[in-house]
């Protein structure tokens, strides 16, 4: 049975290593500067649609943790994004005219760039609106966690989505460009999430948070997954299946303890929630590229033209890594 | 006289460099043992790099694997060299490139200078300490480990369970008795040279050489037949985590490392360039005559070794997911569960809350939405009141819950009327869980109520099946919760002795005994309402024994005033 099991999820890997073939040829380098690419380097890999507003400071803040080489496919971007980027010392560019559903939400794109330039190295796959946090991280860079991973034998390093917001409404404030987007969505909900693992992939299904509370509390099936798998020792034979919520082979996905013991963990935090969002989610709605439908979208523009307030007393400010680790929405594990 | 420092590099030549030349700066000799796993390349640079310095050796290069023989022999090689080509040396110091002074080195000399035959290295017996990992202690010297645990983990533990099959054991030579400890150590010429010279040392090295960790048991148990003055204790800070492997320092150690007096910290991350700039040019730190004193360090360690095996009971999270039976406890705090208690008295709640200080919340798992303390719509943690969301994972929801309100008792009613499917195992289940059960109540909202009586009778029938099948729950043998079940007809003969045991549980701080009582509903013509259920074929034994009549078995509390001081 379980070897019967093994034999499919081979044959989905195999499925989704062609996939990432077969798209490929959509995606044309624009500035191709991976030569510069050094062996043992940390490289991180994103796909992004008009961003240009979030880019500067999602650069300055994966460079100061020590990411050496930015890999990132543009889809078919018409806010200038493009042009900033190309001329970054540190990226690589290439952009597509494709459908981003139908490289399931870009997955295909990065998989195949993962394949041919990520091998041996350590990867981050992060979307522009999501900011890296792990433990220490006011203090050590990246280097030192991939290092004390690789010391530990451990290939993935689980980092959940939090949902960041503002107080007051979502589009109250300007964000702009080069800013800190946690000055502005500086708030989180500290403690309502659930859990579920999954059976055939073993990763953890999480749910909840803002998104729950106030978009799904009547359909809380569709509340959108937060569990990621942001950081991986790549190999050539892996493949992220859904997003980063899912990597095979399986083993990949067992960044948790199942003995009552704590791994080490980080957080993404999510910045989506900005001024930027209304606007994003009725392009979104048209454009219909989504998962589920744009579901997630079609709730956002109903609620944000009620009420658009995700705060409530309970929320949350952040501080720092130290009080997520407190509040228990991440770990140290045994890394001190 | 002064010390020798013997060096075990593999990795990081710039860093060892760098610690080597402070060494060699306060005039301490230096052999070298690379790697024979480091390409040539990369050693010749090195060698060049330190061909300026007089006193460094560099001895014939072994393959130094984690767990094997090769450390050992590295070791020797060096030692031999180190005594034969620097005479006036009398302490001998095994260190690696990740080593980092963190004392003026002239402190450490004369530290030793002071103790001139006391040889400093860990060495205790199996029997005595819990170090072992792999669950291999008095055997990792009576069994052979001829194969790697790292590269041919599966012919290791096979051939581990082939010797233990068939019964094999080793004889140790000359009945020496093993003992091992931290493999950095520091001896005394005579110690160290005594070891090297034994004319037995072939039977030794040939017994060691199939030991699993030879490295942390050779010298250890070598040095125990020589020496004249054992210290069983490191002079260099290493600790281990529960996989074996070292623990790492990095910059925001600095301040801890500092006030940890030790001499010689182990391991450093190579890019800790605050560490190396601060440790290896502030040399003007006034001379302490300090002991090490490494317990702050210890602590932190040892903690964060307990955060990854045991973690935080009660909390459910990314990474601590653990599978049903080994949480440790459903939930992190302990609270209490009310069921029939907030039917059988009408201001239940708000009299709890007064007397206990603890939350108390309605009927958290009612059917429209969850009913927390105030009437709020969302608690602790920016937990939902929608029932939807909640009964999406019950489970969840409940130790949300408790870990949110962590160092607030909380206590919720709960009952026949509530969504309990599924979670009532949960709770009685877990020994963070105080039950306190009114069998029957129920019907007390019913008798109150104002609905036909076929209705009623068809909902009293409904409810007592759905309790009664809880109370199976709560008396079977998988429960664990504190749980206390009275029937209606038992409580109220005198519903104070069970209301203040109850409440003395929940809080300290109340010993005095209740100065109220909470108002009890009206049950005159309970009696008959029962009956007249039973008329109707349904019978309803939940409430025990309740007499049809007015007597002396009618509640007098009814007739009471509400409230009354003791």
């Amino acid at each position: 049975m379980s070897l019967w099991q093994s034999y499919i999820m081979r044959l989905r890997r195999k499925r989704a290593q062609i996939r990432a073939w077969r798209k490929h040829f959509a995606v044309k380098p624009v500035r191709d500067r991976t030569k510069q690419i050094k062996p043992g380097d940390i490289l991180l890999f994103s796909t992004f649609r008009n961003e240009n507003v979030r880019l500067p400071y999602f650069l300055q803040y994966y460079r100061k943790l020590g990411v050496s080489h930015f890999l990132m496919v543009d889809n078919d971007s018409d806010d200038g994004g493009r042009e900033f980027l190309t001329g970054q010392p540190d990226v690589s560019l290439w952009t597509t005219k494709a459908s981003y559903k139908r490289s399931r939400f870009g997955v295909d794109w990065l998989n195949w760039l993962q394949r041919k330039y990520g091998d041996g190295h350590w990867t981050l796959v992060v979307d522009p609106d999501e900011l890296f946090v792990y433990p220490f991280c006011d203090t050590r860079p990246v280097r030192a966690l991939t290092d004390w991973l690789d010391s530990s034998g451990v290939r993935s390093f689980g980092a959940m989505l939090l949902d960041m917001y503002p107080k007051g409404r979502i589009d109250a404030v300007n964000y702009r460009p080069g800013q800190d987007p946690v000055e502005i969505a500086a708030w989180f909900d500290p403690g309502n999430y659930m859990i579920e693992r999954n059976r055939s992939y073993w990763n953890l299904w999480i749910q909840g948070g803002p998104r729950a509370r106030v978009f799904f509390p009547d359909r809380p099936k569709k509340a959108p997954a937060l569990n990621k798998i942001p950081l991986v020792k790549w190999d050539r034979r892996y493949a992220y299946v859904s997003s980063t919520h899912t990597l095979l082979p399986r083993g990949l996905n067992l960044t948790y303890d199942q003995w009552g013991g704590e791994k080490a963990s980080g957080v993404l935090l999510h910045t989506k929630f900005l001024d930027t969002l209304p606007q994003k989610a009725e392009e979104e709605l048209k454009r219909r590229q989504h998962y589920s439908g744009s579901v997630e979208y079609k709730a956002y523009a109903a609620s944000i033209q009620r009420n658009p307030e995700l705060w409530c007393n309970w929320s949350e400010k952040y501080i720092n890594w130290r009080q997520l680790e407190i509040l228990g929405l991440m770990s140290k594990g045994n890394w001190a | 006289m002064s010390v020798g420092i013997i060096m075990l590099v593999h990795t990081a030549f710039d860093r060892a460099e760098q610690v080597a030349r402070h060494w060699a700066a306060a005039g301490c000799p230096i052999v070298f043992h690379v790697d024979r796993n480091v390409p040539s390349k990369t050693y010749n640079t090195f060698v060049n790099a330190m061909s300026d310095l007089p006193d460094v050796r560099f001895v014939k290069r072994h393959r130094c694997e984690w767990g094997t023989w090769g450390l050992v022999a590295a070791t020797q090689e060096a030692g031999e060299t180190m005594l034969a080509e620097f005479a006036d040396v009398r302490h001998v110091y095994l260190a690696s490139g990740a080593c980092l002074p963190l004392r003026p080195v002239q402190e450490l000399i004369d530290y030793l200078a002071d103790r001139q035959t006391t040889d400093f290295i860990e060495s205790a017996t199996t029997a005595d300490v819990p170090w072992t990992i792999g669950g291999l202690d008095q055997e990792r010297f009576t069994l052979r480990f001829p194969f790697s645990w790292r590269q041919q983990r599966y012919l290791f533990d096979k051939y581990v369970q082939f010797q233990r099959a068939v019964g094999y054991k080793r004889h140790i030579p000359n009945g020496v008795v093993p003992h091992m400890g931290s493999q950095w150590w520091c001896l005394t010429r005579q110690t160290l040279s005594a070891i090297l010279e034994d004319p037995e040392r072939k039977a030794y090295d040939r017994y060691f050489r199939r030991v699993w960790i030879p490295d942390e048991s050779y010298f250890q148990t070598l040095a125990r037949l020589y020496s004249r003055k054992i210290e069983s204790r490191s002079l260099t800070l290493s600790k281990f985590d529960y996989q074996g492997k070292p623990h790492i320092f990095y910059d925001d150690h600095l301040q801890l490392l500092r006030r940890s007096d030790c001499f010689v910290a182990r391991k450093i991350w190579p890019f800790a360039n605050r560490l190396y700039d601060a440790f290896l040019t502030d040399q003007d730190s006034a001379m302490k005559r300090t002991e090490p004193n490494p317990g702050k360090i210890d602590r932190i360690f040892s903690k964060a070794v307990e955060r990854r095996t045991r973690g935080r009971p009660g909390l459910y999270m990314q990474s601590r997911f653990p599978a049903p039976g080994r949480e440790g406890g459903l939930t992190c705090a302990q609270y209490s569960v009310f069921e029939g208690f907030s039917d059988l008295f009408e201001n239940f709640e708000p009299w709890l809350a007064k007397a206990t200080g603890a939350r108390v919340h309605g009927h958290l798992f009612a059917k429209e939405r969850v009913e927390y303390s105030d009437g709020q719509h969302v608690m602790n943690g920016a937990l939902s009141d929608s029932a939807k969301l909640r009964d999406y994972n019950k489970r969840a929801f409940l130790t949300n819950l408790i870990w949110n309100t962590r160092g607030e008792r909380q206590c919720f009613q709960f009952g026949p009327r509530d969504m309990i499917e599924e979670i009532e195992w949960d709770i009685a289940k877990d020994p963070n869980a105080q039950i306190s059960v009114i069998t029957g109540a129920w019907a007390i909202p019913l008798f109150k109520s104002n609905k036909n009586f076929s209705d009623i009778r068809k909902e009293a029938a409904l409810l007592q099946q759905i309790e009664s099948e809880h109370l199976k729950a709560l008396r079977s043998e998988w429960a664990k919760a504190r749980i206390r079940i009275w029937t209606l007809a038992e409580f109220i003969e005198a519903p104070m002795e069970p209301l203040q045991t109850v409440i003395d549980e929940i809080g300290k701080q109340y010993q005095r005994g209740l100065a109220e009582v909470p108002k009890m509903a009206d049950l005159t013509g309970f009696g008959q309402f029962l009956q007249n259920l039973k008329n109707q074929g349904m019978h309803p034994y939940l409430m025990g024994d309740f007499p049809v009549a007015h007597g002396r078995h009618e509640p007098q509390q009814s007739k009471r005033k509400p409230y009354l001081v003791r």
